[in-house]
């Protein structure tokens, strides 16, 4: 995708604009995913137009919490983040990496799946969203080794990207400096405006792709009036966010501190179970389980999401590195809120609040960076 | 090309569930029959070919003297023994008798109590002998069992995962029912079943009984918020699985 500078005023579509701008993208062959209703909850999943969209409904989202409600309006987008993020499209939860086959004469042959990689259309991406690709995409595709089959997803995604007309309980991506307004790393962006009698889209383009999809939709210039009502969304979202996370001196504070007694309280109340880090859009640990049939003729090397919550993640010989709940969760959040800038140069977390709602008893990242802030023991040891 | 190893299947206290599902691999059955010997497996043939055995799978709990002698035997005969199912690795439903007294329970069933040789517990195979692998579920997954007899035919280590539930729940791209309001035991149960029941919209049972780092009072506090009693608590986690020791734990830590 060639990053452009987004159009300053941006054009106009309305609600059937966006029904042809999703008839376009897969008459153009991408798979186009976006949020869907599913099990009351919204997720993204495979859209078949704007009939497909969670229309008139929100998500209520607290530590540990989610409901869906009805929102006064028929906004499409009217909701903070889907459970699941895009990650499960571009780093899929299981993938066979290859397979092998013992031939008749002992030699054996290797072989990789073929995979025309999935050329996605992701309708409906947050800002916090974009900035998460961009910190996964340094993982998979900067450094020695790139996952091709990563990056040619990524390199082939068309996205749509929507800036946030309501902060969610949980989200806190002013703090990270994620949000919420998308500024780049989309083809094309919509805010929405629902209001009363009135709902249309302000487009701003991203892309050069961006602007010949735009260029098959009806669309109009906008308004400065417009403009204007579409910044206001976002400035309105901005001041309403869930949470805040007070990153200042994050990486000392957390790495000077890792025998703080705020970890044994956190482990007391921690399951060990993964679900913050199978939602985090940034998490990006797998492990590969070498699996042989029973000929002992096949054999293949499958891919799988892992977590630093399991005791197998820091097994080395001998036993598990990370034995106690209180070393697991420290891991994780020194990890991704102070050591990832080490390694990546970048923070870890780009405030989406995912790992907030959906952990199972409610614990807050940010509640827990306060708590060591408010007493900050300094016990480094080395 | 060389011997195929010999395999044993055993019965002890259970419903044949686990072993069935050997015999419910019907795609992998012939691939089975042709990697290893079916030495020793009455529900398959009556034909049986003395051991000792390359492999034994063994099937439910210890709740007889008899039994109590006879795992001896089986595994005095077996170079790898591999326990498989809720009654072999943790005592089963029928350790629900370990909470009470077996002789109130004999008393009110049978006609003639007399007769009725038992102990007074159900028990896990590995608390009398030692055992080499454990195979977790109630029944357990017939994938998991092919992995480990592959695994095993291999001299490998089995690709069976012992974290939570709540994985495979998350790599199913299910919905988590906890956060939306139904108790659920899967951050604590032992992954294995694919999380079938969040699936299906109900929270999980614990068939595989705990995970290997259960933390259970933290999640029997989330589902005491969720509007569960002791009672429930003490009821869910005595199930297949209650003699398990984190289960037994936390249910008679909810005992009133
Ligand atoms: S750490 Fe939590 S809030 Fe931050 S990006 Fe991951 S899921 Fe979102
Ligand atoms: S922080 Fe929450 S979601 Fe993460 S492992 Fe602990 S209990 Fe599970
Ligand atoms: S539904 Fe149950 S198993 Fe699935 S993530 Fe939620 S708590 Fe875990």
């Amino acid at each position: 995708m060639q990053a452009l500078k987004a159009d300053n005023s941006g054009f106009v579509i309305g609600p059937d604009g966006l029904q042809r701008l999703l008839e376009v993208l897969a008459g153009e062959g991408y798979r186009v995913v976006g949020p869907a209703l599913r099990d009351d909850a919204i997720v993204y999943d495979d859209i078949d137009g704007v009939a497909s969209l969670p229309v008139g409904w929100t998500d209520r989202q607290e530590p540990g919490r989610y409901a869906l409600e009805r929102r006064e309006d028929n906004a499409c987008f009217g909701y903070a983040v889907g459970l699941h993020s895009w990650k499960k499209f571009l780093f899929p939860p299981a993938e066979t990496l290859w397979t092998a086959q013992r031939g008749s004469d002992g030699a054996i042959a290797v072989s990789t799946p073929e995979r025309a990689p999935d050329k996605f259309a992701f309708i409906g991406v947050r800002s916090c969203e974009i900035h998460a690709m961009a910190v996964q995409g340094r993982v998979f595709e900067e450094g020695p080794y790139t996952d091709t089959a990563y990056a040619a997803r990524r390199a082939g995604a068309f996205i749509v990207a929507v800036n946030c007309a309501e902060a969610g309980g949980t989200c806190f991506c002013v703090s990270m400096e994620t949000g919420p307004r998308a500024e780049q790393g989309f083809d094309l962006a919509l805010t929405e405006l629902a209001d009363g009698a009135e709902h249309w889209f302000l487009v701003e383009v991203g892309s050069e792709a961006g602007r010949a999809v735009l260029e098959q939709v009806p669309h109009v210039p906008a308004t400065a009036e417009q403009a204007e009502a579409a910044r206001a969304v976002s400035e309105r979202t901005a001041s309403g966010m869930g949470r805040g996370l007070d990153t200042q001196g994050i990486k000392d504070l957390l790495q000077d501190n890792p025998e703080h007694s705020r970890w044994d309280d956190v482990a007391e109340r921690c399951l060990s179970c993964a679900n913050c880090t199978m939602v985090c859009p940034t998490c990006f640990c797998s492990t590969v389980e070498e699996h042989s049939d029973l000929t002992g003729e096949n054999a293949q090397r499958v891919r799988k999401w892992d977590s630093c919550f399991t005791m197998d993640y820091s097994y080395i010989h001998g036993g598990s590195v990370r034995s106690s709940a209180r070393s697991r969760y420290r891991q994780w959040m020194t990890h991704k809120l102070a050591n990832w800038i080490d390694q990546f140069g970048t923070s870890g977390c780009v405030g989406c609040g995912r790992c907030i709602t959906w952990c199972p008893v409610g614990i807050d990242l940010t509640e827990e960076v306060a708590a060591i802030r408010a007493a900050p023991e300094e016990g480094r040891s080395r | 090309m060389a011997r195929r190893p010999k395999l044993a299947v055993w019965k002890f206290a259970s419903c044949d569930g686990c072993q069935l599902s050997l015999l419910d691999c019907e795609d992998e059955l012939l691939a089975v029959a042709g990697a290893v010997e079916i030495a020793n497996f009455p529900e398959a043939s009556s034909a049986v070919v003395e051991g000792p055995y390359d492999l034994s799978l063994v099937e439910g709990s210890i709740t007889t003297p008899h039994d109590a002698q006879r795992i001896q035997a089986v595994r005095a005969q077996s170079k790898f023994l591999v326990t498989i199912g809720a009654c072999a690795t943790a005592g089963g439903i029928q350790a629900l008798r370990n909470f009470a007294d077996v002789k109130d329970f004999i008393a009110a069933v049978y006609a003639s109590p007399q007769f009725i040789d038992t102990l007074a517990t159900s028990t896990a195979i590995s608390a009398h002998i030692p055992v080499d692998y454990e195979l977790h579920g109630c029944p357990i997954n017939k994938a998991q069992l092919v992995e480990v007899i592959s695994a095993f035919l291999a001299g490998r280590k089995p690709a069976v995962a012992a974290h939570s539930v709540c994985i495979e729940c998350k790599q199913r791209g299910n919905v988590c029912v906890m956060v939306q309001g139904t108790p659920c035991l899967g951050p604590v149960t032992h992954a294995g079943c694919g999380a079938i029941c969040p699936a299906y919209r109900r929270g999980c049972y614990g068939c595989y009984g705990p995970m290997e780092t259960p933390n259970m009072p933290a999640l029997t506090r989330e589902w005491c918020e969720l509007g569960a009693d002791g009672r429930d608590i003490q009821r869910v986690l005595r199930s297949f699985n209650a003699w398990a020791e984190p289960f037994r734990q936390e249910s008679e830590a909810h005992d009133d």
